[in-house]
């Protein structure tokens, strides 16, 4: 734990201290240092405005973004009991990509009410709803007189998934060039949009399941034994759930938001994590955080600075950085195993 | 430092890299210190970020190419930009990549983004202008007269709107009253069934407006939008207008007259195909006079000039336009 942690804050260091722009590491101090309220000295302004207004947010949203998505990743898993799970399985990135979708493209059009009473944060605003929408849809599916099966909620989910992918291929297939090239951004994913406003907001959706989550860890543990077995254990499993779905769902659907949609975060953090570490939620929640988090930063630091002054999306590196890993972690464990 | 240095030329920087290594990192510090703190005050930018082709093109005519520090994806004419450092495609800029290429200008119109990205760079203390782009001739030379302010070039600028006028006059007047308007079909993108055409205030448009011809989509559709081969047979076009590009990336005349409906289309019974440079003929810049007198060839509104003939469009065969290399 202390590793990732020390993990977290060097790539952070880095990530506020290298990119496109080059700033000498003692304006870059220098800067953090002003920030906390130390006496700033003499900083070109531009540096000063690259670090505390582009550099720093973007740090901080990565961060945030990273973690709660490997965390609600791992709650996921452990809640399904199945490695294969990821938020995605209970419809939060398909209803947030189609909702951020029809906003891309009927913005003009079908939905111009709506894009011009909510201004630029007419995406965001649509695709965090959406998420959320879909999740409760999922949810209520699969419930009945009180009672909600895990089976169920992933077959309803499977569903809702195909449906609203039919949607955004609809939608897909409407759109012009433009939008098209648009959404295939936003598909991709991208921390470029880290304002200090979209941190503030991402922050206060995304704090509560980063911290409330990790407190679920005995429950989660217990759930995996089975759902008869952990009511057995006294823990009442139906509303324990339903914390798990909503808080899952809070987070990537903020995540989503503000960042398009980044895959593979939440489905392999928390596994390189379990192979590492073991399934242990106690650990896996908080470490999942932490090296989410740490990921995310990676990527996005490499996504900042290879095509300079261009910007790759940062879907594309969260894959090659982590999937080369995650497949020797694989192989030396199925050795082991064997 | 800042008059002096002729950083902004690309063989003169090469020459120096070459001979100092070290004095490309030199030069790069410099640049990175320099104008952030110099750049403000009543002086006209020196190193302008373009994000549009168009922009691009119109920087150049005004003589501002050793202004620019960047281009964006979409900025291919003329081929020079190809040694600027690019920014991207212009809906995903990045905003500390724009910023480290110290601009004191950037210029875009109004699709580039995303907002946030705009929003840092102009919190960041650089000059970002929004220069209204409308498809007509009007809107062309706001576009360029708006290019010209900000650069310090109003006396370059009436040259190359005069010039323009100029052109499109000249064409105007080379076709007479050219009695048969071909309505001409513009395909963007055609093939793998995802066929999108030109409809009303798009820059296709008005080339073939101004060309003599008349775009089949005119009433139809607004913008570019999906065409089902159906509505592209149901148009009935005289003529099929392709950009160089797809045109080769289809494998020829053979194979967009492959489709059914687009061979059953008088357009294709007659194999009247014109192709054109796409950026010339959508960037929608100080080029729209080449733009309409290539396409006005193409359609045989206007009778082709004596070096171009040899594969000009005008006995029903297919070819390219403007000069065969």
């Amino acid at each position: 734990m202390l590793a990732l942690v020390s993990l977290v804050l060097i790539v952070a260091l880095l990530s506020i201290a290298i990119g496109p722009v080059t700033i000498p590491p003692a304006d870059v101090l220098r800067a953090l240092g002003g920030l906390a309220g130390l006496p700033a000295g003499e900083i070109a302004p531009q540096h000063e405005a690259v670090i505390l207004s582009i550099r720093l947010p973007r740090t901080v949203l990565g961060l945030l973004v990273g973690a709660g998505l490997a965390v609600a990743g791992a709650a996921m898993q452990g809640l399904f009991r199945n490695p294969l799970a990821d938020p995605s399985l209970i419809g939060v990135s398909a209803g947030a990509a189609l909702a951020a979708v029809s906003v891309i493209v009927l913005g003009a059009s079908g939905l111009a009410g709506v894009t011009a009473f909510l201004g630029p944060f007419s995406l965001p605003i649509a695709a965090f709803a959406g998420g959320l929408v879909t999740t409760l849809l999922v949810y209520r599916l699969a419930s009945s007189e009180g009672r909600t099966s895990v089976t169920t909620l992933l077959l309803a989910g499977i569903a809702i998934n195909a449906l609203c992918g039919a949607g955004t291929g609809l939608l897909t297939y409407l759109a012009d060039d433009q939008q098209l090239r648009t959404l295939t951004f936003w598909s991709m994913g991208s921390l470029g949009g880290a304002t200090w406003p979209a941190v503030g907001s991402a922050a206060l959706m995304i704090a509560l399941p980063l911290l409330a989550l990790p407190l679920l860890a005995r429950t989660l543990n217990a759930l995996l034994l089975g759902e008869a077995e952990a009511g057995h254990l006294g823990i009442a499993v139906q509303q324990m759930q339903r914390i798990i779905v909503a808080l899952a769902a809070l987070a990537v659907g903020a995540a989503v938001a503000v960042s398009g949609i980044i895959g593979f975060v939440g489905l392999v953090v928390p596994h390189l994590l379990r192979l590492a570490l073991g399934p242990d939620h106690g650990f896996l929640l908080p470490g999942s955080a932490l090296l989410g988090g740490a990921l995310l930063l990676l990527a996005d630091l490499l996504a900042r600075t290879l095509v300079t002054p261009a910007e790759l999306p940062i879907g594309i590196l969260t894959a090659l950085l982590g999937g080369p890993f995650f497949l020797a972690l694989l192989l030396r464990w199925r050795r082991t195993a064997l | 430092m800042k008059n002096d240095l002729p950083r902004n030329d690309p063989s003169y920087r090469a020459r120096l890299t070459r001979t100092f290594p070290l004095v490309d990192t030199l030069l790069a510090v410099l640049l990175a210190v320099g104008p952030a703190t110099l750049a403000f005050g009543d002086e006209t930018p020196q190193r302008i970020v373009s994000v549009d082709g168009a922009l691009t093109e119109i920087v150049y005519a005004l003589d501002g190419a050793d202004r620019l520090a960047g281009v964006d994806t979409s900025s291919l004419y003329p081929p020079d930009t190809e040694d600027l450092p690019k920014v991207g495609y212009k809906r995903a800029l990045s905003a500390e990549g724009l910023l480290s290429l110290t601009p004191d200008l950037v210029l875009v119109t109004d699709d580039a983004g995303p907002p946030e990205v705009l929003e840092q760079i102009r919190l960041a203390g650089v000059q970002t202008r929004m220069i209204p782009d409308a498809p007509t001739v009007e809107g062309l030379h706001a576009k360029i007269d708006a290019v010209a302010d900000l650069l310090g070039a109003t006396e370059a600028a009436a040259e190359v709107n005069e010039g323009i006028d100029q052109a499109l006059a000249e064409v105007a007047a080379a076709m007479g009253d050219h009695a048969d308007r071909p309505r001409v079909l513009f395909l963007l993108h055609k093939g793998s069934g995802n066929d999108m055409a030109a409809g009303r205030n798009t820059a296709a448009d008005t080339v073939i407006r101004l060309a003599g011809g008349e775009n089949v989509l005119h009433d139809a559709i607004d913008g570019y939008k999906p065409l089902s081969t159906e509505a592209a047979l149901a148009a009935a076009p005289e003529v099929i207008l392709l950009t160089e590009r797809n045109f080769d990336s289809l494998g020829g005349l053979d194979a967009l007259l492959a489709d059914p409906a687009l061979a059953n289309t008088p357009a294709g019974r007659d194999q009247r195909v014109v192709v054109m440079d796409g950026p010339l003929l959508l960037a929608f810049g100080p080029r729209l006079g080449d733009a309409v007198a290539e396409l006005a060839r193409g359609l045989g509104t206007l009778p082709p000039v004596a070096v171009d003939t040899a594969e000009a469009d005008l006995d029903g065969t297919a070819g390219r336009t403007g000069s065969a290399d």
